[in-house]
């Protein structure tokens, strides 16, 4: 089907405007969804992320209602003497850890961690990345020279080492007296700090061409000011490619938070974090397996659904490189 | 081309004083613990503590600080000295290198070479069930965290602790020079693993910048002269399909080098990245600061050699 063609109205014919039905141009955006809605693949990701968005809300119900003791329930009556934890069972089908909390359970909470720092965190070094790439793409000038140079800043330090650096310098007794401490505050920082870059040099690029289009030139003539040109007109022609790129940068954002974790400079037990999970397991995985592949197994698959559901976007936004 | 290779090295050694000024900040001035207590470890004694801080130059105002610090990292090179072990870091630093640089260079090359094989012969038929199976296997891969991949590969291969076992588990790293064999076979799980990421990468890209090419007029026209298949694709299609490629293993190599802390510590190989980690259950800013500072002189430098090897490859560009 191509792109924007128009519907054929049932018994209109060729007296089209005698129907009374109205007939209207799609949206971009509309476009975008029609397209996005034919991609199984994709549809299913998102329906598979709602499910667990609604896990990670309801974690302390989903727990209740599947007979689990709480994330952090510790029971030493379920190691045995050497202190090794058991296997999966009946009563714990992700088996227990080392301290005799309920693997399963943990998992559930460690939901919680991954989305909001894969979401919230994405979201706001969205929204400063877009803020800064529209003024720069629309200004030029000095603007763009100072922000372009600071991204060139900000992406010589991998985002992995910045972490770890922060992590190590705020671990002792914090940061700034004390302010800055480790922990999801920091980790939703460090991503906003680092994110924003590859946001602003798209949204840059593509407002460096907008910005020359006639619909702009017409809005200025109508005397817009800058800043409704800039929110009126040129920002709904970047919602689509701002969504695709976002979307694709959550699971990276999701497995630097395990990263961090797992490196013991991230999420600090006893609050459960599925890359601190796997590092507690480290020790130990050669005997209690199921402690590393619960978490993991659930890291993978987050992580999979966000960039099947990127790359599904992504077709959707530039439909000739579709698979 | 003269003119641009200059500013382009004056840029990255701006970029540098940038970097280690950032990095002062955040280990010197951030910090709410005080360097001369953890420098002085378990001697917790008012006087030690006093002495250190004299030597560190602790009792100096911060701008005074910063230049001696400046100075001695431009004048010598001199990163600082451990908190922990005392030992000058950038000594340390230089020790890791080889196994950090045997680790990442052989993972690129197993990388390249399955990356480049499987995504040439899925953008050759593209769609068909081969291409759909390892572009799915690809995002799988893309999708797994490393570190958990290095433990799923230990547990079931691992010579000490695997269900098969096969190939030299967690710290049985040797230096190419002592023990060439043992050094090779103890690196294939962690090439497997560093590259698995990065393999799946690559095949995504060179497959869709194929197809791209692949599609083009002159590509027609070099069948149509008659040349073999294999011809077309390998001369005409992959050597123009390559270029983003070449701009993306500079940076990603660069970007490893100082960042493979996460494989290094499920390995147990010495390298800065498993240096790096030490440090940060110590609190010795010392080696952090020297290790985050040689990342990002491995960046800069593999963004300007790739900046220039690009003018190289591609005709169409020029830089002025």
């Amino acid at each position: 089907m191509s792109a924007g063609a128009a519907e054929i109205v049932p018994g209109g014919g060729l007296e089209l405007l005698d129907t009374g039905t109205e007939i209207s141009a799609r949206s971009p955006l509309q476009l975008f969804w029609r397209r996005f809605r034919r991609d199984r693949v994709a549809v299913a990701s998102l329906l598979f992320i709602a499910f667990l968005v609604v896990i990670a809300i309801a974690a302390p119900l989903v727990v209740e209602l599947l007979g689990l003791p709480g994330p952090y329930t510790q029971n030493p009556n379920l190691t045995d003497s050497f202190g090794s934890p058991l296997g999966p069972s009946g009563a714990h089908p992700f088996g227990v850890d080392q301290l005799g909390e309920d693997v399963m359970s943990r998992v559930i909470y460690g939901t919680r961690v991954s989305l909001e720092v894969g979401i919230v965190g994405t979201a706001i070094a969205t929204v400063i990345g877009v803020t800064l790439g529209v003024v720069a793409g629309f200004y030029r000038g000095w603007v763009d020279t100072l922000l372009s140079r600071l991204v060139d800043v900000v992406l010589s330090v991998p985002i992995l080492l910045l972490g770890l650096g922060i992590g190590a310098a705020c671990a002792v007794r914090g940061c700034l007296g004390g302010t800055i401490q480790t922990g999801l505050g920091e980790i939703l920082f460090l991503i906003a700090l680092a994110n924003w870059t590859y946001v602003y040099r798209i949204v840059r690029g593509l407002v460096l061409s907008l910005r020359e289009r006639e619909f702009v030139d017409a809005s200025r003539a109508l005397g817009a000011s800058d800043l409704r040109i800039m929110s009126r007109e040129i920002l709904p022609n970047l919602v689509a490619p701002i969504i695709v790129y976002s979307t694709l940068l959550i699971p990276l954002n999701i497995l630097l938070e395990a990263a961090l974790s797992f490196l013991g400079v991230g999420i600090r037990p006893p609050t459960a974090s599925w890359g601190q999970m796997i590092a507690a397991a480290t020790p130990i995985f050669n005997t209690a397996w199921w402690y590393m592949a619960f978490p993991g197994i659930a890291l993978l698959l987050t992580v999979l659904a966000f960039n099947l559901l990127g790359d599904g976007l992504q077709d959707a936004l530039n439909p000739r490189t579709a698979r | 081309m003269t003119r641009y290779i200059v500013r382009r090295l004056l840029w990255g050694v701006l970029l540098l004083i940038i970097v280690s000024a950032l990095l002062f900040v955040m280990f010197r001035v951030f910090p709410t613990a005080d360097p001369a207590k953890l420098r002085a470890g378990r001697l917790q004694s008012q006087k030690i503590i006093a002495e250190i801080r004299v030597n560190l130059g602790l009792n100096k105002p911060l701008i005074t600080q910063y230049w001696i610090y400046m100075k001695n990292l431009v004048l010598h090179f001199d990163l600082g000295y451990s908190y922990y072990s005392n030992a000058p870091v950038k000594s340390l630093i230089l020790e890791r290198l080889p196994a950090t640089v045997s680790l990442v260079l052989g993972g690129a090359v197993v990388w390249l070479v399955s990356g480049l094989g499987v995504g040439i012969i899925s953008a050759l038929r593209p769609r068909s069930r081969l291409d759909r199976f390892s572009m799915g296997g690809a995002l799988v891969l893309v999708s797994a965290p490393e570190y958990w991949l290095g433990l799923i590969l230990l547990y079931v291969f691992a010579a000490d602790i695997g269900q098969v076992k096969i190939f030299p588990g967690a710290n049985s790293y040797v230096g190419l020079t002592s023990d060439p064999v043992k050094w090779f076979t103890s690196l294939i799980l962690p090439w497997l693993v560093v590259a698995a990421g990065n393999a799946a990468i690559y095949a995504r890209l060179i497959r869709g910048s194929l197809i791209e090419v692949l599609g083009q007029d002159y590509i027609r026209t070099a069948r149509a002269k008659g040349l073999t298949e294999r011809r077309v694709v390998l001369r005409h299609g992959v050597r123009s399909a390559i270029n983003p490629i070449v701009t993306i293993l500079g940076l990603d190599i660069g970007v490893l080098l100082g960042s493979s802390v996460l494989v290094e510590t499920v390995f147990d190989i010495p390298g800065i990245g498993r240096l790096n980690f030490d440090a940060i259950t110590h609190s010795d800013f010392p080696i952090v600061q020297g290790t985050v500072l040689f990342a990002a002189l491995f960046i800069i430098v593999a963004n300007i050699l790739v900046d220039i090897a690009y003018a190289y490859l591609d005709p169409r560009v020029r830089y002025s």
